[in-house]
């Protein structure tokens, strides 16, 4: 049988062979019979693809205003294998243009290693007059040659940088993802915010021009033009003027502000302080700035409406009293007295006003943050029903922004400290909770959403910053629709007496926002002091001025507006800022009194009862 | 107990040739990619690491007996055609064809897969029969359903070069079994006519570039730029080449993916023909050596499995030497141990893995 079918592999073999000698008779017809003619051709080809970067999309508020933008940069660049005498040239360039020869000659060092036929950069960004100067002057200056490349452009500065994010150079391990086929190394991507997350609609298809070059590389005229197509267009929920009047609101202080649209869950201003420039990023950061603001301690690189996570303090409050009155445990004519502390489970716990509220009801107890009332609710209520109405309101979970890297805060219970502690849930823990202390975390975002969610009746929206994506042509490729995420049932009485208290917060006497009211539209709210640091007895003893900055209170205001048919709800955190109703109330009342057209009304300095 | 045998017969000269080219080709990607400025880690230490990767997998191919594969052979069709019909649905789109299922670290490509799972089918099913008189048409049918299936769905993908050389590797094993005179008369009339009636069937961008194949002057800067720069860039070699890393087609860009499909532009530029016919013996040698496995295998299973990769490995230096030298069209098919690309250098290595699995053994029975 094996013998049968020798004869196989001699063909096979014969037919390998063969073939073999058909590649060899036509490389021998290649490259020793025709081998000159492709000599010559090699010689005279100058043919080369350069690619042509693509403009990235621009990006605009709700009302058409342009917020990112791209301009030309004239990049500087050299052949060096065309450059005879660099000195000689470096000089004419100074004389020219004002360009220092040191820089052009560590530029040119740079460059060293690469081929000599490859164009590097000698400067960037000149600017048009420089460009105009060298390009007059081409003549006198063999070798060198000006580039044009779409530059990142914020015609409005540091505006809403957090939210629009920064550019910067492709990274080698990005490159090996399938995600970023088709980039080169040297381009600039999206590494934050928006630029990061639109990456795909925003970065457009490069181009490429195929030009003809003489045989030391030089070009000399292009061929064919494939141009680029230009990123696609997006439109935010943001409106640029608020955005403005929120950043100056916040003056040097740190934190994060958020407004948003209670009947859709738009995003119409998005803060973070410190900020940056992103256009310092569009060209590619230096190195010092970078550390400079890696360093910094107070994260200017960090989205806090997104990413901080606070306790939310008195805020919380609200999350409490739902809940409470949700089960029918407890009526809002409820009293409590109120001494300054009170002991629940043989714990004192201390309200932070000395002397107490005296008989306190649940409109007091909002109205003038009493903590020693929600202690005692709290304690009755349960850590259970408390977490569960956090939860349904958003909180404890992203919130589902279009916005990368968001944090999901912290809402305890018993399972999860069970898990994390590998210990039972103990009450003082929920009296700690019930004033959002202890446990509790909550990003600015989170708490913008449930004040909306109480503003708007119950409904929980995904909030949003994306309204719409555009192609150049104007072709929608993307439409944003309100997406509900949850709704929580209330009847009229419970909402009306939060809702109500909440305005108590702002427009009354003795209210802890009584001083950031409005004339001519009224303003619901709640007061918010988030300890950072638990210094026993450090309210009684040392004042909190005297207290390190890293160690102050951080101060929060949730607000909705016009009371009665709500529009906007707003969340600020002031960090540091020691009391909500002193640092960040009136940065809601400024933003609230421009988005309303309303007035400030002077300072009432005997009634206000500030301090929470 | 392990056999002393296996060390004894284990194929130390092929498996040095292997290594040989491997490293000829890391040299010339080295040469290719010379003139990139960026990638902090070079494509030819990419391949070098593949190369690795791919010898691990080809020894640990040897260490069971390849005659198990026999009994695997269907669950591996049925899993590979099931991966094929996976990427149908849900693979990943890029350049305007679905042939990747993204696993984070790597993107498989189940059409590469398929090109070794088709050859230990045949070899199974061809290996439990045997046609004293030849085998005909009708014993052909089953056969021919299994080349059809992953056929049509690597051509729905849409990727020709991959397709066909599925059928490729398929036919030479057929071929190879023993065939009646008048069906592979029938087969060669049939295969004649194929091109006429496949025509309609492709896709226009296909249709461009075998109308360009056939006179690329026709769009020089367009898709003929591939053959015309290669064909320069082969041809200015000489006899003697231009010299290692002193190429100008390859070093001046002017060669379109000359890391992957063109690398060997790249080698005969710079070495001339005298590299050329050097390199071409060598891969001559691997193929004929090839035979000689499956000339000296112990059973059928292990003479089949022996020519299907054999078959695998030569109808893709072929498929890929004549495009680059303007004899055929530009499919896209990857020369092997030469061009970049870590799915490639782990097919040819299971391929490797399995001759000398083949070898080792054939004094076993």
């Amino acid at each position: 049988m094996m013998i049968a079918g020798k004869n196989r592999f001699f063909i096979l073999t014969g037919g390998v062979v063969g073939i073999f000698l058909v590649l060899l008779l036509r490389l021998w017809n290649l490259q020793v019979i025709d081998s000159h003619r492709y000599r010559v051709q090699a010689e005279d080809n100058r043919i080369r693809y350069v690619p042509i970067h693509p403009p990235r999309g621009p990006v605009f508020d709700r009302n058409g205003e342009l917020l990112v933008g791209n301009r030309p940069a004239f990049n500087l660049m050299a052949l060096p294998r065309e450059v005879e005498d660099r000195e000689l040239l470096f000089s004419r360039l100074a004389a020219l243009a004002g360009l220092d020869p040191a820089t052009l000659e560590k530029n040119w060092q740079k460059g060293r290693r690469q081929p000599r036929y490859l164009p590097l950069m000698l400067a960037n960004d000149v600017g048009w007059d420089r460009m105009e100067l060298i390009e007059e002057n081409a003549v006198d200056l063999t070798g060198v040659f000006i580039e044009v490349q779409p530059v990142r452009f914020y015609p409005h500065g540091d505006l809403a940088a957090h939210a629009l994010g920064y550019l910067g150079q492709v990274a080698e391990e990005e490159l090996q993802k399938s995600d970023f086929e088709g980039y080169r190394a040297g381009d600039f991507i999206g590494k934050s915010g928006l630029e990061r997350g639109l990456e795909g609609y925003l970065r457009g298809e490069p181009g490429d021009h195929l030009i003809e070059v003489d045989v030391k590389g030089k070009k000399l005229r292009i061929l064919r033009t494939r141009e680029p197509k230009p990123g696609r267009q997006v439109h935010l929920t943001l409106d640029w003027q608020l955005q403005q009047a929120v950043e100056n609101a916040f003056g040097n202080e740190a934190g994060g502000a958020v407004v948003v649209d209670v009947r859709n869950g738009e995003i119409l201003a998005m803060v973070s302080r410190p900020g940056f420039n992103p256009a310092h990023f569009a060209q590619g950061i230096s190195e010092t700035e970078w550390l400079q603001l890696l360093r910094d301690p107070r994260f200017p690189l960090s989205n806090k409406v997104v990413h901080g996570q606070y306790p939310p303090g008195s805020t919380f409050k609200i999350v409490t009293a739902l809940a409470a009155l949700k089960s029918g445990l407890i009526q809002p004519d409820r009293q409590v007295f109120c001494p300054g502390e009170i002991t629940l489970g043989n714990r004192r716990f201390r309200c932070w006003k000395q002397g107490g509220h005296g008989w306190t009801d649940f409109r007091k107890a909002i109205k003038e943050s009493c903590d020693t009332w929600f202690y005692q609710i709290g304690f009755e209520v349960g850590i259970d029903r408390i977490s569960a109405m956090a939860f349904a309101l958003g909180l404890g979970q992203p919130t589902g922004v279009d916005l990368g890297g968001e944090k999901g805060g912290l809402i305890p219970t018993r399972e999860w400290k069970r898990k994390a502690f590998r210990e039972e849930w103990v009450d003082g823990e929920t009296v700690n909770a019930s004033i959002g202390q202890g446990f509790v975390l909550t990003t600015p975002l989170q708490l913008a959403v449930m004040t909306a969610a109480v503003a708007n009746g119950g409904t929980v929206y995904r909030p949003h910053l994306v309204a719409r994506v555009e192609d150049p042509s104007g072709e929608i490729l993307f439409q944003e629709t309100p997406t509900v995420r949850s709704r929580v049932e209330f009847n009229d009485r419970q909402l009306r007496a939060v809702r109500e208290a909440l305005v108590a917060v702002v427009n009354e006497r003795r209210g802890t926002a009584w001083n950031s009211r409005l004339v001519g539209v009224q303003v619901a709210g709640k007061t918010g002091t988030a300890q950072v640091v638990k210094l026993k007895e450090k309210n009684l003893q040392t004042p909190n001025q005297e207290i390190p900055y890293r160690f102050r209170d951080h101060a929060l205001f949730v607000a909705y507006a016009p009371a009665e048919k709500p529009e906007i709800a707003m969340a600020v955190v002031v960090e540091h800022g020691m009391h909500g109703s002193r640092a960040a109330a009136p940065l809601c009342q400024a933003v609230f009194a421009r988005y309303f057209g309303a007035t400030i009304p002077p300072r009432d300095e005997q009634s206000g009862l500030e301090g929470d | 107990m392990f056999d002393r045998r296996l060390l004894t017969h284990f194929d130390w000269f092929f498996i040095l040739l292997i290594l040989l080219v491997a490293a000829i080709g890391i040299l010339n990607l080295f040469s290719a990619t010379f003139s990139w400025s960026f990638a902090a880690r070079a494509i030819h230490q990419k391949q070098i690491f593949w190369l690795l990767i791919g010898l691990s997998i080809a020894f640990l191919l040897c260490l069971f007996d390849y005659r198990h594969l026999k009994h695997w052979a269907w669950s591996l069709y049925i899993g590979s055609v099931l991966l094929l019909g996976w990427v149908q649905l849900f693979g990943k789109v890029s350049m305007g064809a679905r042939r990747w299922i993204d696993l984070g670290f790597f993107n498989l490509q189940p059409s590469e897969v398929i090109k070794v799972v088709i050859v230990i089918t045949l070899a199974g099913y061809f290996s439990n029969r045997s046609y004293p008189q030849g085998c005909g048409l009708p014993q052909l049918a089953v056969p021919f359903l299994l080349l059809a299936v992953p056929f049509l769905l690597i051509l729905r993908q849409p990727d020709l070069g991959t397709a066909l050389l599925v059928v490729f590797i398929g036919v030479t094993l057929i071929l190879f079994v023993r065939i009646r005179f008048r069906t592979l008369l029938f087969l060669i009339m049939a295969g004649a006519l194929t091109p006429w009636v496949g025509w309609a069937f492709l896709k226009d961008y296909q249709k461009t570039r075998i109308q360009i194949f056939l006179d690329p002057e026709s769009d020089p800067l367009g898709a003929g730029y591939h053959i015309i720069q290669s064909k320069i860039a082969v041809g200015s070699g000489g006899f003697w080449g231009r010299g290692f890393l002193h190429g100008p087609q390859s070093q001046l860009s002017f060669l379109p993916e000359r890391h992957t499909d063109f690398a060997f532009s790249v080698f005969a530029e710079e070495w001339g023909f005298a590299g050329c016919t050097v390199l071409l013996a060598l891969y001559c040698l691997i193929i004929v050596w090839g035979i000689y496995i499956a000339y000296r295998a112990s059973d059928k299973f292990g003479r089949y499995l022996a020519v299907g990769v054999i078959g695998m490995l030569f109808w893709h230096v072929v498929i890929n030497l004549g495009m680059v030298i303007g004899l055929l069209p530009v499919v896209g098919v990857p020369l092997p141990l030469f061009s970049y690309g870590g799915t490639n250098m782990v097919t040819t290595m299971i391929g490797v893995g399995l001759l000398m699995n083949v070898s080792m053994r054939r004094f076993m029975f």
